[in-house]
């Protein structure tokens, strides 16, 4: 239980996936906006992210990896990112129709956020750090959701900052982007102070 | 033959894919805290570029419109996975180093936007130029954001001591988290002046194309966004087909900022 809790304050807070492992970074820049909209797109993706480290856990244990195949000297593991990308790939549209036919309401509010899902990077980089730091399926499981909250919590807090800036007067060339870059230099300082936590 | 060094000229210059077209941000932001990982990561991504647009621009009569992005996405994740192994085999330091970042060259903008954008239509010994153009554009901006990080936060070039800590102190925030956004940042708004300065002369620059300003091709999420920079004729085929399937009409702009 120790173990799971510090594996899921370490991927939220002190390495957070957007702010001191640049993963995620198109969604973070291009959907936070709006505070609604941020929210959205964190939401489908703490839920992607959750049901993708479970699946790619089963698929990496089961089949890859399995035990009966190794012992035969079948070593699939190195299939693993080829594999990965295209079962998240089909994931999330399969999601996308069970939640269309069966839980409507759900696929109102995450639906549209769900294809652009798809090629996010941090999806995929947590399947891989799950394999690579040699996580059972809970402990992958933990720390694809708390690697996904922490994405949600960075990209509200972005989204408020920059309904903010938005009337404040900036010097031209900084207008856009390069201000929004220097407000994730500014979080990014500030979330590095967690990283005597553990 | 002009045309090649055409393509070229076009990567590493007039349209580089980190100073022009500001694509692959995650990769620019994550290895760049020293010369020599922006280099690695830089000429490992040239390779997988040159190699898939090879491939792609051979097989592109061959793959189905329908699949083609999973098609892409399969030969981009084989070549990758070749290279990954290559790297642990022979350069094991840098291979630990980058860690996660080179599988995660699967996901680079750069490579599924040129897929996309120019082998998928281009004969092959073209498409082989245009990725070594922009493999090597690509390189060449990671090694020198890799080398001014480098430079302030360590006072080294390429791991030797340039900078004598006698009399510098090393500014530690350049090569840690935080200064790959300050300096992204900076080098947003140095590229914003020199686009309004090109602008006025009348010779105005390519327009960014990842989702870092503005328009979403090339980028992992254009993969389903059937915005304007998909060809019109075959978003008219695609949503005859299924114009049932609200997805196909879903449009990446009512999210984020393409126009």
């Amino acid at each position: 239980m120790k173990e799971l809790i510090l594996i899921a304050v370490g991927s939220a807070i002190v390495n957070n996936v957007v702010l001191s492992q640049f993963l995620g970074i198109c969604p973070f820049l291009g959907v936070s906006k709006k505070t609604e909209t941020a929210a959205g797109m964190g939401g489908a993706v703490v839920f992607v992210i959750t049901i993708s480290s479970f699946v790619t856990g089963l698929i990496y244990k089961y089949i890859l990896a399995n035990e009966y195949l190794l012992s035969k000297g079948i070593d699939l593991t190195y299939l693993q990112t080829i594999v990965f990308i295209l079962v998240i790939a089909a994931l999330v549209q399969f999601v996308e129709m069970f939640l269309k036919k069966s839980m409507p309401a759900l696929y109102k509010s995450l639906g549209v956020y769900l294809p652009l899902i798809t090629t996010n990077c941090a999806v995929l980089g947590v399947a891989l750090t799950n394999v690579t730091k040699e996580y059972n399926i809970l402990q992958g499981v933990v720390n694809g959701f708390a690697t996904a909250f922490g994405f949600l919590i960075a990209i509200v807090i972005m989204a408020g900052l920059r309904e903010k800036i938005e009337y404040n007067d900036i010097p031209k060339p900084f207008q856009g982007t390069a201000i929004v870059l220097i407000t994730a230099c500014l979080m990014s300082i500030a979330f590095m102070g967690f990283s005597g936590m553990i | 033959m002009n045309k090649n060094v055409e393509r070229l000229y076009n990567g590493i210059i007039k349209e580089n894919p980190t100073f022009v077209l500001m694509l692959g941000m995650c990769p620019t932001l994550a290895v760049t805290s020293s010369a020599i990982n922006g280099l690695g990561m830089g000429l490992s991504t040239t390779v997988v570029l040159v190699l898939s647009n090879l491939l792609i621009s051979a097989f592109r009569k061959v793959i189905p419109n329908g699949v083609r992005m999973p098609a892409y996405i399969v030969i981009v994740a084989s070549l990758v996975t070749v290279v990954q192994f290559m790297m642990q085999a022979y350069t094991p330091s840098l291979s630990d180093s980058l860690g996660v970042y080179i599988p995660l060259i699967v996901v680079n903008c750069i490579i599924l936007g040129r897929a996309e954008s120019y082998a998928s239509k281009n004969p092959v010994v073209p498409s082989i130029f245009d990725g070594l153009g922009m493999g090597l554009g690509f390189t060449l901006g990671l090694t020198l954001i890799g080398l001014f990080r480098e430079l302030l936060g360590a006072g080294q070039i390429f791991g030797a001591q340039v900078l004598s800590l006698s009399w510098f102190t090393p500014i530690t925030i350049f090569v840690m988290a935080p200064g790959a956004f300050l300096v992204l940042a900076c080098l947003v708004a140095v590229m914003n002046i020199v686009r309004a300065k090109m602008e006025a002369k009348g010779k105005p620059l390519a327009k960014p194309s990842g989702c870092i300003t503005g328009d979403c091709a090339g980028c992992g999420m254009s993969a389903t966004c059937t915005g304007k920079n998909r060809n019109q004729q075959q978003l008219k085929k695609q949503s005859r087909r299924i114009d049932t399937d609200e997805r196909i009409n879903f449009n990446c702009s009512r999210i984020c900022d393409c126009k």
